[in-house]
């Protein structure tokens, strides 16, 4: 598992980045923790960078939107899914468990 | 009977058109017309990633696997030359016409090209990705690279071709490099991103001619120094494609005129893209965005009035990006001269910034370098600012 950082340190609506193989962007959503790859699958943008709107992130530089529940893009330009990660939140810490999706199948 | 809509311009504006009336429930027939041989791909990449060698043709094809399910007609290869208003009809090159109930103008722009320049090997334009293919070959042998014009594409050659290994001259008639879309302060801090990565920038002068037989050799500028070169690159802006449409009744100016919501002058005829001056109610004129994210969103909107459907007009806030020596440019907004720019985060000298442009100190505009996260905050509270006309 990756230590992200705290739970105090990622209040709802904020997202952070966590360098791994491929790096991870990990979101609040009103208390609820989701990750996410964090290289936009249509080009090089950071989209722990990128708009966060309900369960939904807007990539900061073309704007295709990706659900952070299963890593779907609604739209044009990209054309493929983010990889989805587990998160799991122990003792105050928020982790991420790499190569899982969130639904617990790797 | 089953309807037909001919939309002519297969790129970015008119894929976006045939998508975006499939998504508004049009169930006829959709005719895609374009001159040329590829289906449609992304362009930005062709000065940035593709030149670099990083991007395959693959890589930038705009097509997704689920528009298969869109049941177009398409028509590559083929030139539109004629419109006939009164039947609706496209008039092709091979003598053929398609006869439509609606028309979606989406024929996009070309390079401007230099006087002089024809039929001298070793000088290029970049629009197509032909042209990026023929540049990057040629870019592979060459030593000294001299590019005319420090706008989009020169700056963007410029930093792709450095990163190749190539010693690079740009030239540019103005003081100031960019500083029509981002004013001269900013133009002056992307001046600084050419002498930061070894580029000779040199402003303020014209070029005079071309020099060499059969292949470009050196450029002449206006104040007689001679740039040795072994590849030009001309990037001097470009020109809306719509002199097919000159007796076609469709109004045109620098594009074709169209209402806010994409109508032209001409009932069941719409223009989407490069192609478009649209009416613009904040700049109270037409406008031709020549940037991507308006030709990937301004269709739905066209279609939507094609199809008779209302809807308040769209009052979209233009944005853009530019990647330039590994800095990443985003503006959006409308900025006119006069507005007052202030850096509200970071520091021009470090490459960091964001900059606001206020206007009686209100803010219009906001331009980010290396600064995507605060960037996209900032766009999305012009967004929200900007009233929805109706
Ligand atoms: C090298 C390059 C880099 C760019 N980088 C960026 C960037 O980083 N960011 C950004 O915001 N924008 C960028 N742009 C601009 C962006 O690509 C354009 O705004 C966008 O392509 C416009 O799309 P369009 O479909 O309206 O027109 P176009 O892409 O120009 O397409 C028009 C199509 O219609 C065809 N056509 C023309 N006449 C006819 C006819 N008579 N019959 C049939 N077909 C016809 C053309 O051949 C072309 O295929 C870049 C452009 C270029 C060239
Ligand atoms: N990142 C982006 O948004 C991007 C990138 C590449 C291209 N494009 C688009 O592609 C099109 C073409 O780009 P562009 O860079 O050629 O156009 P441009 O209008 O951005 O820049 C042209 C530049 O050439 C200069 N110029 C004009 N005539 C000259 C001459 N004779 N000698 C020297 N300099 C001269 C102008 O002053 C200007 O600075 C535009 O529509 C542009 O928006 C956009
Ligand atoms: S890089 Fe994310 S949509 Fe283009």
């Amino acid at each position: 598992m990756i230590p992200v950082c705290p739970t105090t340190a990622l209040p709802p609506g904020e997202a952070t980045r966590v360098e791994a193989d491929e790096p991870i962007a990990v979101f609040n959503v009103d208390g609820e923790f989701y990750a996410i790859d964090d290289t936009c699958t249509h080009q090089d943008a950071s989209l722990a960078d990128g708009w966060l709107d309900g369960c939904t992130v807007e990539c900061p530089l073309h704007a295709s939107c990706f659900d952070l529940r299963t890593g779907k893009v609604s739209g044009p330009p990209a054309k493929t899914p983010v990889r989805t990660h587990q998160v799991v939140v122990q003792d105050g810490m928020v982790y991420v468990q790499a190569g899982t999706t969130a639904d617990g199948i790797a | 009977m089953s309807s037909t809509i001919a939309v002519v311009g297969a790129s970015l504006a008119g894929l976006s058109a045939a998508r975006a009336l499939r998504d508004q429930s049009y169930d006829g027939r959709i005719v895609v017309i374009g001159d040329e041989v590829h289906a449609p791909y992304d362009r930005p990449p062709l000065s940035k990633e593709f030149l670099a060698g990083t991007a395959s043709p693959e890589d930038i094809a705009l097509g997704a696997p689920d528009d298969e399910d869109l049941g177009l007609e398409w028509r590559l290869q083929t030139t539109a030359v004629g419109l006939d208003h009164l039947s609706r009809t496209v008039l092709l090159h091979d003598g053929t016409e398609v006869r439509a109930d609606g028309v979606v103008l989406a024929t996009g722009a070309r390079a401007r090209r230099l006087p002089g320049s024809e039929g001298l090997d070793g000088v290029h334009v970049l629009r197509s990705l032909d042209d990026a293919i023929a540049l990057r070959e040629d870019l592979a042998a060459a030593g000294r690279l001299v590019v005319i014009g420090a706008g989009f594409i020169g700056a963007e050659v410029a930093a792709t071709a450095r990163k190749l290994g190539l010693e690079v001259t740009v030239v540019e008639t103005q003081p100031v490099p960019l500083a029509g879309p981002l004013g001269a302060d900013m133009g002056a801090v992307c001046a600084g991103l050419h002498a930061d990565h070894g580029t000779r920038l040199l402003t303020g002068t014209g070029v005079a001619r071309l020099l060499g037989t059969g292949r470009v050799e050196a450029v002449e500028l206006t104040d007689g120094t001679r740039l040795p070169a072994d590849v030009v690159v001309v990037g001097i802006g470009a020109t809306p494609n719509i002199e097919w449409l000159a007796h076609s009744g469709v109004a045109l100016g620098n594009g074709v005129l169209t209402d806010a919501r994409g109508a032209t002058n001409t009932p069941g005829v719409v223009a989407v893209g490069d192609c478009a001056a649209a009416w613009s109610a904040t700049a109270e004129r037409h406008v031709r965005i020549e940037h991507w994210t308006n030709a990937l969103e301004q269709p739905a909107t066209a279609v939507a009035t094609l199809l008779g459907a209302g809807g308040p007009v769209p009052t979209p806030v233009p944005y853009f990006w530019s990647d330039q020596y590994g800095a990443r440019i985003q503006f959006a907004g409308s900025r006119r001269e006069g507005d007052v720019a202030r850096v509200v985060e970071g520091s021009c000298d470090d490459r960091s910034f964001l900059v606001v442009y206020e206007r009686d100190g209100q803010p219009v505009a906001v331009l980010g370098m290396n600064q995507p996260r605060l960037f996209t905050r900032w766009r999305r509270q012009l967004r929200a600012a900007v009233p929805t006309a109706s």
